[in-house]
């Protein structure tokens, strides 16, 4: 096996997987967010869309969804998308619903005290949103927020199956080029060294909010 | 009504009528008037569950009026519509009362990832607009006033209750609020960490602070109110002067500090 040739490739391959894994967080964060504070309203009429989108995003496979936004915009609206936006948008959807789930137990868990006690002093409710009660929901929710970036990292392989060349189509594709079944080891020690960084900097994360307690 | 009450010296920092509350088709509080004169300590006592609290909170604007009337240093935040249920003023009338009162919590309620300079100067910068460093100085002093003065950059969890309770009374004290609630601000304390709250209450109370405290600390309320209000059930039982209130004639006053006694 040619390995100067079979590495490149499978980074190539690595490249794609880390793009769709950074626009799905970027994409995904804000969402969960913004469906964590809409999941809160009482209103049926915000409250139950928003349920409705939550149970179809987590009870439905991931796989199905890709499929979905690959091809019901071509057949259905008869408009072309670009295999990577496609797998963005599903990914974005799929992981901003567990996400908006992590938040909301994160929010819920913020004793009301701490709400209380910045309207009592003035603060608007954007103001003790955004200083007092976010920042104490980061750091509660650093560990399962790290659960879902490790899954992510993995998650993105089957963005090949809607035919986007990532690190694990590049892997059996040289496999079956090569006709050896390291490249896919090879392409498991990737995976591995994207997610003891992802690791990393999550530990580095909690950390640095240890420095107070509640 | 008080006879002797005089419009330009003696105008209420609080006045509060015929105030209701109910959860649902429990009535936690009926027909609650009563009114604090500038400069004016008043102690609200009473058992468990007789509404001492929902009425700080309401005040507070942290729960909605169902009826009667509240006005802050004139300023009227709530009031009867002809049905007799309670209308709010405008937003801003609202939250210009909000930034006269102070309210000190059972439960401190600093922001922990705050360190305690900033639990203080955060209200001031923020919602005032004050620039940091004469936030700081102001707090600063503050801190020091209350014997805080080495825990500036300590953060609230290394501080025993008892300094978070009179770090949290700074932080109510540094956005200069013309009265200051306490909702039972030593019950979440031991006996010897609640003398030093009440020090500080003291010592607020001797520099004309207006102050309502709800408390079950009795020789507390009797040395240093002006006056006592007694609430049970969702009544105002009676309210005068320490002495009337504990020398009443009242059953279920005389019932209740019995218990407190004994």
């Amino acid at each position: 096996m040619n390995y100067s040739v079979v590495i490149p490739y499978l980074l190539e391959g690595t490249v794609t997987a880390l793009k769709l894994f950074a626009l799905t967080l970027l994409l995904a964060v804000p969402l969960g967010l913004l469906v964590a504070r809409l999941r809160a309203i009482k209103n049926p009429l915000v409250n139950l869309p928003v349920k409705f989108y939550l149970l179809l995003m987590r009870g439905t496979p991931l796989l199905l969804q890709l499929i979905f936004f690959m091809y019901f915009p071509p057949f259905v609206l008869g408009i072309s998308i670009d295999r990577f936006i496609a797998a963005l948008i599903a990914f974005s959807l799929n992981y901003g619903a567990y996400f908006a789930e992590i938040f909301r137990g994160g929010i819920d868990s913020i004793p009301q005290g701490q709400s209380e006690a910045a309207k009592v002093l003035g603060f608007s409710s954007w103001q003790t949103f955004s200083k007092i009660t976010l920042p104490q929901v980061i750091k509660r929710v650093i560990p399962a927020s790290a659960n879902e970036c490790m899954t992510l990292v993995k998650d993105t392989a089957l963005a090949q199956t809607i035919g986007v060349f990532e690190l694990f189509r590049a892997a059996q594709n040289t496999t079956s080029r090569e006709v050896s079944i390291i490249p896919i080891f090879i392409a498991g020690a990737f995976y591995l060294v994207m997610n003891s960084v992802v690791a990393a900097i999550f530990n580095r994360a909690e950390k640095k909010l240890s420095y107070y307690k509640g | 009504m008080q006879s002797e009450m005089n419009p330009n010296t003696d105008k209420p920092v609080l006045e509060v009528k015929s105030l209701r509350k109910a959860f649902g088709s429990l009535e936690v509080l009926n027909d609650i008037s009563f009114s604090v004169k500038h400069g004016e300590v008043v102690a609200i006592i009473g058992p468990s569950g007789s509404g001492k609290s929902t009425l700080l909170r309401l005040i507070n604007q942290l729960e909605q009026v169902d009826g009667g009337e509240i006005s802050v240093c004139g300023q009227q935040l709530c009031s009867n519509n002809e049905a007799g249920n309670a209308v709010y003023s405008d937003q801003e009338t609202m939250r210009q009362i909000r930034l006269n009162i102070g309210l000190v919590f059972q439960n401190f309620n600093l922001f922990p990832h705050f360190s305690i300079l900033r639990n203080l100067t955060e209200a001031p910068s923020v919602v005032l607009g004050k620039r940091k460093s004469d936030a700081e100085k102001k707090a600063r002093q503050l801190l020091d006033k209350l014997g805080l003065a080495d825990k500036a950059a300590a953060y609230p969890w290394q501080l025993s209750g008892g300094q978070q309770q009179r770090a949290a009374i700074a932080r109510a004290l540094a956005l200069d609020p013309e009265i200051i609630f306490f909702d039972e601000p030593t019950s979440a304390l031991d006996p010897e960490l609640t003398g030093e709250v009440l020090k500080v209450i003291r010592s607020l109370a001797e520099e004309n602070m207006t102050m309502v405290v709800v408390t079950h600390e009795m020789a507390f309320a009797r040395d240093l109110a002006d006056r006592i209000i007694f609430m049970d059930q969702g009544l105002i039982i009676e309210q005068g002067t320490p002495d009337e209130v504990f020398n009443s004639s009242n059953e279920r006053t005389k019932l209740f500090l019995r218990r407190y006694h004994e």
